[in-house]
Formats: structure tokens, sequence, C-alpha cells
């Protein structure tokens, strides 16, 4: 009898150190979560990107945390923000109490990640952004250092950023045009989707176009889902505008360029177009969109150094396109590998101030921080490339011989292609 | 200015008026609130994409697949999800919601939420007035147009037409005079979704495809129905072309407020709706009589 209790009491006192050391069983992954809408392309390229950087660090042993190795572990969470912010908030909840991620990568809507963010903040987890321009994400940094120092964007530059390189490249445009065609002051029309992020960049588009030697001739506002655009391109044409300054991020991007191409309207499209972006255009428009210009991370062929190369090919290799700018998820996470490592702790705020100090080159140029944890463009840094749909291929076609200032030495990226007008564009106005 | 404003009124007003008298018909004769309507038109659309597309197959043929096959699933929906409750109308309202939130889910994982067009039957384009109009708007206009029409004369000159009036004019009368009342139901929701698809079919080429595309046009086709009348499929025509004609000056007149078009159109329903609350043409229920 007194046998067996010591039997049942060794046991018991086994289970007890089992399952109270199980915890520690479970801490060997880094657990990042990837939050972004998975239905549509830039939650799927969030997803693409952390497999590609969790299958590459976990290949090559795993992360150094002190004298530890672990793997990388993944969890998706779809954040449905194009539809529902509160899916998004939902989805960063559970990514913090039931599946108690150590990071968090992704993100796309502005509206749906400053809420993300403050969720993230409020358990001190790290947060790189993948998607969402907006300045004052990273402003909140500034303001409140304290409770937002665990943020940090990674792609894209921001909002004001984004407007300078586009307005770099109207002008570009606008040049070519007076080259090309001797249109001396090239007219301009306006059209962003009614979205948070729009609002500064229609506001500086208003006032820096005519600094650039342009005519602004109007500013139109469609909703960003908006399946015909008849009336804004009729009112368009009437304006006698030979560039249209795109602003999208949704789907109206696709209507806009499929109407411009079936009308063979003698418009010149530049700007921001998302869904330009993505290889699927061509055949999202019906090949309709040929000529359009957009701004992107990545294009075929383009290399930013030595690292971009490795990265696009593979990505294609896997994933049979081009990595949309959302892909960067792939940077945040080998980003945050190598601070865990120079950290040498997995603790918040020790990685943060890894991150701060961060100034390496990466897939897309070279990468720092501002203070607000936001990062740096400009030559030397991040630019991004001009991209042209020409004849069924995604180009890159700036910077191509591009100064920034008047001493700066002139930048061209290996792969880059010229710039080329629409041959009905040029058919009208060469006369 | 005026030429666009007419043509894109006639455009839109075509779409609107196309769904809005399937919904008018539905609840006219039923009083079903079918807010899955546009989702059929969706879930058409989709059909004939993938009929052309990844099947290779015509696409006059892949349209008159979709439009059969919507019908069969209207009529297997209200059969299984609708008829139940018919006299539940606050539980036919919540049903038809998530009908249509089925649908978009379903084609959302079928199809995912990438966007997709199919090019124009008729490509090329015309020049009326200095402005490019696609052939394949022209086409939609007079595709709606003949639709209408067709739907006129089968209202008025079938026997099936009679009895969908008699019906919608007063239930248990029809009832009484030896009309099946619950087949006529059926049978108006059929070609109630039958004009969805009919819609989807005619404006396909002109818009992007998405699985979330039926919601935009429920709120301009519920505009059109109230403002018209509830139940008139007079009322559904001519406030069709107001509500497009009110967006498309909105469009013209204020570019910078463009996304406001649909704003602007509810705005104006609401102030007819102040002024003659059964709307233009509203006919009165059954009860008021």
């Amino acid at each position: 009898m007194k046998h067996m209790q010591r039997i049942t009491i060794l046991f018991l006192a086994g289970l007890i150190v089992f399952f109270g050391t199980f915890p520690a069983w479970g801490a060997s992954t880094v657990k990042i979560g990837v939050i972004g809408p998975m239905n549509f392309l830039q939650g799927k390229h969030h997803w693409n990107g952390a497999l590609m950087a969790q299958d590459e660090i976990n290949q090559a042993g795993g992360v150094q945390v002190g004298n530890k190795k672990m793997d990388i572990e993944l969890v998706k969470a779809d954040s449905n923000e194009f539809l529902s912010m509160t899916d998004a908030t939902n989805a960063m909840e559970l990514l913090l109490t039931r599946n108690k991620v150590d990071f968090i990568v992704g993100g796309f809507r502005t509206e749906a990640v400053l809420a993300m963010q403050d969720i993230a903040m409020d358990y001190k987890t790290i947060f790189l952004g993948c998607g969402a321009a907006t300045k004052s994400i990273c402003d909140r940094v500034g303001e409140d250092y304290d409770r937002y120092k665990y943020w940090f964007r990674i792609t894209p530059f921001n909002n004001i950023n984004l407007a300078k390189t586009n307005f770099i490249h109207l002008a570009t445009v606008g040049g070519i045009m007076r080259k090309a065609l001797g249109i001396q002051k090239p007219k301009v029309a306006i059209v962003g989707e009614k979205q948070a992020w729009v609002e500064a960049m229609v506001k500086a588009s208003e006032a820096t176009i005519p600094k650039l030697g342009l005519e602004l001739v109007g500013v139109w506002r469609p909703s960003q889902t908006a399946t015909d655009v008849t009336a804004e391109l009729s009112a368009i044409q009437r304006s006698g505008a030979h560039i249209v300054f795109t602003i999208f991020s949704a789907s109206v991007g696709v209507t806009f360029a499929k109407q411009i191409g079936e009308l063979k309207l003698p418009l010149v499209q530049v700007g921001i177009n998302v869904e330009a972006q993505k290889e699927g255009f061509w055949e999202a428009t019906g090949g309709m969109g040929n000529y359009v210009m957009t701004m992107n991370t990545y294009a075929r062929g383009v290399e930013y150094n030595e690292f971009t190369k490795p990265f696009v090919e593979g990505y294609i290799q896997r994933f049979g396109e081009v990595p949309a700018y959302t892909a960067d998820t792939h940077a945040a996470i080998l980003m945050i590998a190598e601070c865990i490592k120079r950290a040498g702790s997995m603790d918040a705020d020790k990685v943060v101030a890894e991150l701060e100090k961060w100034d390496e080159k990466g897939t897309s140029g070279r990468f720092k921080f501002d203070k607000n944890h936001d990062p740096i463009w400009g030559p030397g840094y991040l630019t991004s490339l001009g991209v042209q749909w020409q004849d069924g291929k995604l180009v890159g076609v700036w910077p191509n011989k591009w100064k920034a200032a008047e001493n700066a030495p002139e930048i061209t990226y290996k792969g880059i292609v010229p710039y080329k007008l629409p041959p009905w564009f040029i058919e009208k106005y060469k006369q | 200015m005026i030429s666009d404003i007419i043509l894109t009124t006639l455009i839109n007003g075509s779409t609107y008026a196309l769904l809005a008298i399937g919904f008018s018909l539905i609840f006219g004769v039923a009083r079903i609130v079918n807010i899955a309507h546009t989702a059929f038109y969706m879930v058409a659309a989709y059909c004939i994409f993938f009929v052309t597309y990844r099947l290779g197959l015509n696409t006059v043929l892949a349209m008159i697949v979709a439009i059969v096959l919507i019908m069969v699933l209207g009529g297997l929906t209200y059969k299984i999800f609708i008829e139940p409750i018919r006299e539940h109308e606050a539980a036919v309202l919540i049903a038809t919601i998530a009908l249509a939130m089925i649908f978009q889910e379903v084609v959302l994982l079928i199809f995912s939420g990438d966007f997709r067009t199919v090019p124009p039957m008729v490509p090329g384009y015309l020049d009326i007035s200095g402005v490019k109009v696609a052939y394949q708007q022209l086409l939609t206009i007079a595709m709606a147009l003949v639709i209408l029409g067709c739907v006129w004369v089968f209202l008025a000159k079938t026997r099936l037409g009679l009895a969908i009036r008699a019906t919608a004019q007063d239930r248990e009368v029809a009832n009484l005079m030896g009309m099946n009342e619950a087949r006529v139901a059926l049978m108006t929701l059929i070609i109630s979704v039958a004009l969805a698809a009919l819609t989807g079919a005619v404006v396909l080429p002109l818009k992007v495809l998405n699985p979330h595309m039926w919601m935009a046009p429920l709120i301009m086709m519920m505009a059109v129905v109230v403002l018209g009348g509830l139940g008139s499929l007079k009322g559904s025509f001519i406030g069709a072309y107001i509500l497009a004609l009110s967006e498309a000056m909105v469009v013209f007149m204020i570019p910078k407020g463009a996304f406001l078009r649909e704003s602007v159109a509810l705005s104006i329903m609401i102030l007819v709706l102040l002024l003659k609350p059964e709307g233009l043409f509203g006919i009165v229920f059954e009860e008021e009589r």
C-alpha cells in the first residue's frame, strides 16, 4: 500500500513537472503573425513574402536567440480589412491573445492599420507595417514614443514621399511629351479614389503640378470600387487633359485603365495604380492596360543591388509572379531575425533598439529608419521604381538617368528600359 | 456636356431599371424583399466569366447557361429558404441578406478577390460630339431597352403575365379566382432572378468582376424601387433614369465630389419620399384599400 502511494505521488509529481514545463517546450519557435487581406493580392503577397523568409531562415538553422537557435513559425491572420475594420481588429486580437505571437508583420489599409497598431501597442508587441503609407501612422511614434515605439514601417515609404516620387515620374513624362511632341505645357487631370491615404496626396498634387510646368485641368474623386467611370472619362476628355495623374489602390484602377484602353483615349496614365502593379492586371484589363505607368517596388530584370535578383527570381520561381510591395514581409522578417540575434534576446525593447540602429542594404535598397520609425526615402536609400506596361510586360522605366539635384549623380538601376508614350497619343499630338 | 450626361444616364439608368424591375416584380407579387437580388446578378456574371474564359465556350451560350443556372438556383433558394418563412417579412429580409453573403463568400472562395473583366462583345468605339463612346455601351443600352420591352409584352400579353399582375394587385382575390398564388410567386421569383442574370450578362463587359460587386447596385436599386414606388414597374423604370441622371450630373458638375454620386441620388429619393411617401407611382398596399 505504502509502495503504491509512493509510486502514485512520484507519478503525479512527474505529471506536474511535465505540464509545468510545457510552455517552455512551446517556446522553441519565434512566432510571427502575418496579418493582411488574405483573399486579395495584397494579403497573398504578405503571406508569400513571409513564407520565403521563414524558409530561408529555417533552412539556415533558424534564428539565433542568445545561445540557442529557434525556428520561425508563421501564423496567418486574415484581416479582411477591405470590408470590415472589426474583422481586422479581431484578427489582431486573436494573434496576440490566442496565438500569442512574438512579432507581427503586415497590414494594408490605413484605417485598419491605425486600429491594429493600437492593439499591438497595448500588448507591447513589435508590429512591422508592410502596406499602409499614411505618414500619421509613424507620426504617432514621435508623439508618444513610449507607447508606439514597437511600430516600424517597412513598406511603402510614407505618402509624402510617395507623392514626391510620383511627381518626379509626372515631371519625367511631361518632359518626354515636351521633347517628343512639343507639348510645352501638358494638361493634367488628377483622379484619386475616395480613401484616407489619398487626401493629402490630392492636396499636394494640386499645389505641385503647376510648379512642374504642367497645367492642372481638374480633380476627380471616384469611389474606390467604382465599376464604371464612363462619366468621369467623358468629363476628362472634355477638359483636354494629356495626362491622368492616378491615385488608386483599389479596383477602380482596373476599371479606369480598361475603359481608357478600350476607347483608345489620348491620355497618358501616370501615378499610383496598385492593381497595375500586379501581373494579373494585363488579364484583368483584357490587355487594355497597355502603357499604364505606376510605382512599384520590384520589376522583372531590375536590380537595386546584389540582393534584389535572388529575391525576385526566387519569388517568381516559387509563386509565378513578381512580388508586390507587400511581399516585403520578407525583408521585415529577415530584419527581425537579425535584430534578435544582435539583441541576444526576443525582448521587445532590446529588439526595438536594434531596429532603430538598422542601416543595411536590402532587396529594395538601403534601409534605415528615421526618428519616427519611417523608412528614409531618397537616392542611396529607398526610391522604388517607375514601372510601365509595355505590350503585356511590366518593365522598369524609372529611374533612368535621374538626378535628384543639380550636382547629384545620375541614377539608373540595372534593367531599366525607356518609357513609351501610347502610339495613339503620339498620332493625335504629333501634328 | 449635355450629350455626355444623356449617354451616361442611359447606360446607368438601363442597368438600374433592369435590376429594379426584377426586384419590384417579386415585391409586388409576393411581398418578398429580396436583398439577394443583386447577388444573383453577381453570380450570373461569374458564371458567364467561368463558362467563357475557363471552359472556352461561346459568350452567347455562356449567357444562356448562366441565365438557366440562375433561374434554377433562384427556384431552389426560394423553395428551401424563403417559402417556409414567407409570411414573416422580417425573417425573409434577414434570410435574403444571409443568402447574399453566402453567395459572396462562395464566389470569393472559388475565384478569390482578384478583379477580372471580360472583353466587349463588340470592340471599338464611336465619336459622338467629340466624346468617344464604346460600341459595347451602345449595345448595352439597346439590349437593356429590348429586355425591358420584352418584360412589358410578357406582363401585358401573356396568361402568366396576367396572373402576375393580378396577384400583384390583390393576392387574395387572385387566389379566389383560381390562380395558385404560391406557384405564381415562385414563377415570379424565377423571372425576377432571370432578369438579374440578364442584367449581369448585358453589363458584364462594362464592369469589373469582383465578389463584392453586388453591393453598390443593391443600394441604387433599392433607391430606385423606393423612389418609383414599391411594387410599381413603371415607377421603377422612371425612377431608374431619374437617379442615373442625378448621378451623371454630380460627376460632371462636381468632379471632386464624384464619389458622392450615390449619396446625392439617395438624398433625392429621401426628398421625394418626404413629399410623397408611397413613391412617384406607388401602389397602396392591400390593407390600405
